[in-house]
């Protein structure tokens, strides 16, 4: 049926099919290149609006390092004047990290969060996405809440049976708001930060420590 | 064969899911929803099709001793080609069904339809062949994704008839197992009558 397996044969045969292949991936690729980004692009803004007070303009992209590990963040304004900060964080869950969208307002309350991405047990970790769950960092202050599920002594109320994805999503937003200090610490916060000085995010982080 | 026979073979006689039995990973951990099997279902239909036409096409100038890796290449193609549309125009669907979009590419139905089908039929008749069988496992999934939500979530495709929570063992794993073997005895008992 085929022709001869011989060496030749067999060579320019990979050859075309991998160029043809390539090449068609590449077109596909071009052709498609765009609307992903735009679709990615769409999911940051959106999850960006849904944690922010309402704001104009388009949010900032920028990176901090905290601890020695880079933090995406976007700063939003509205007349000129900073309303918030929705900082991008994770924490290992129970089957993964667990990708969190954290809005902070300029006075440092918690305006709201939403999952980026998790993939914890459907039915029970999974729940962490549902409004009984998150629903709880709604303009949660952190100067008068303890970020930690009930019964590591905090004020969060955990998920049935998902007491690590529970955890996992305090983590994650005392995170942020751990970079949301080294942010404001900063004199000029708008501003595509270098490196995060020590020093700064130094005492925050011993406060933490002495709150566990 | 008749094109109508090659397309109604993969829904009863060679239904890939509840008869041949391939396709297993997908199967069971893509079908936590109806509309996630069913996505899941249609990707793989979309690539069967593509790449039994491509092969059919391609295998007369394929020597025989490097078919599999040619043939790989070219399903590879395609479920690359897939991944740009779906994360272009369906982000959510592509997000939801995530690692098992990819993993296509080793999916034995479609390899094996290039196999046992493609490679010594027409292009038209391959292409009849890969929707039929495509269709066939689209429609188990749903089904059995369908099943696994009513029991589940105590919802159909997103719509919740119940509030509160379903059964959560037939969302997790062993709701796939069990769903599964207890779909393959119905369809057993029905398609042994006739």
């Amino acid at each position: 049926m085929a022709i001869q397996s011989s060496f030749k044969n067999m060579t320019l045969c990979l050859f075309s099919v991998c160029l043809i292949c390539s090449a068609l991936l590449a077109v596909v690729y071009a052709v498609t290149a765009e609307p992903i980004e735009a679709a990615a692009q769409a999911k940051t803004n959106n999850s960006i609006a849904a944690v922010v007070p309402s704001f104009d303009g388009t949010p900032e992209k920028a990176e901090i390092e905290v601890g020695g590990k880079k933090y995406n963040y976007y700063a939003v304004s509205k007349d000129g004047h900073p309303v918030g900060y929705a900082i991008e964080s994770s924490a290992v869950g129970f089957s993964g990290p667990v990708v969190i969208m954290v809005g902070i307002t300029a006075e440092g309350v918690i305006y709201n969060t939403s999952v980026l991405s998790q993939s914890e047990t459907p039915g029970l970790g999974a729940k962490c996405v549902e409004p009984d769950f998150a629903d709880q960092f709604k303009n949660l202050d952190p100067a008068v809440k303890v970020l930690k599920v009930e019964k590591d002594g905090g004020d969060i109320e955990a998920i049935t049976a998902s007491t690590i994805t529970s955890r996992a999503y305090c983590a994650a937003v005392e995170t942020a708001m751990n970079v949301y200090r080294s942010i404001v610490a900063k004199p000029d916060a708008a501003a595509v930060p270098e490196a995060a000085p020590a020093a700064e995010t130094a005492p925050a982080s011993a406060d933490e420590d002495s709150n566990q | 064969m008749g094109k109508f026979q090659l397309i109604t073979k993969g829904l009863v006689k060679e239904n890939p899911t509840f008869v041949l039995l391939l396709g297993m990973c997908p199967t069971l951990a893509t079908t936590t929803s109806a509309i996630n099997g069913m996505s899941m279902g249609l990707a793989t239909m979309f690539v069967l099709v593509l790449s039994n036409m491509a092969i059919s096409a391609v295998a007369p100038v394929v020597p025989d001793k490097v078919r599999i890796p040619a043939y790989i290449v070219i399903i590879a193609t395609f479920v690359t080609v897939l991944q740009f549309l779906m994360q272009a125009y369906t982000p959510a669907i592509y997000e939801t069904l995530g690692l098992f979009i990819p993993l296509i590419v080793v999916n034995c139905i479609v390899l094996g339809r290039a196999e046992a089908f493609a490679n010594k039929n027409s292009v038209v008749d391959s292409a009849c062949d890969g929707l039929g069988i495509g269709l066939g496992f689209t429609v188990s999934l749903t089904i059995l994704g369908t099943v696994r939500e009513i029991l589940g979530s105590g919802s159909v495709f997103g719509w919740k008839f119940i509030s509160g929570d379903g059964i959560l063992a037939f969302v997790l794993a062993p709701g796939a197992f069990l769903v599964l073997a207890y779909l393959i005895v119905l369809f057993r008992k029905i398609t042994a009558k006739k």
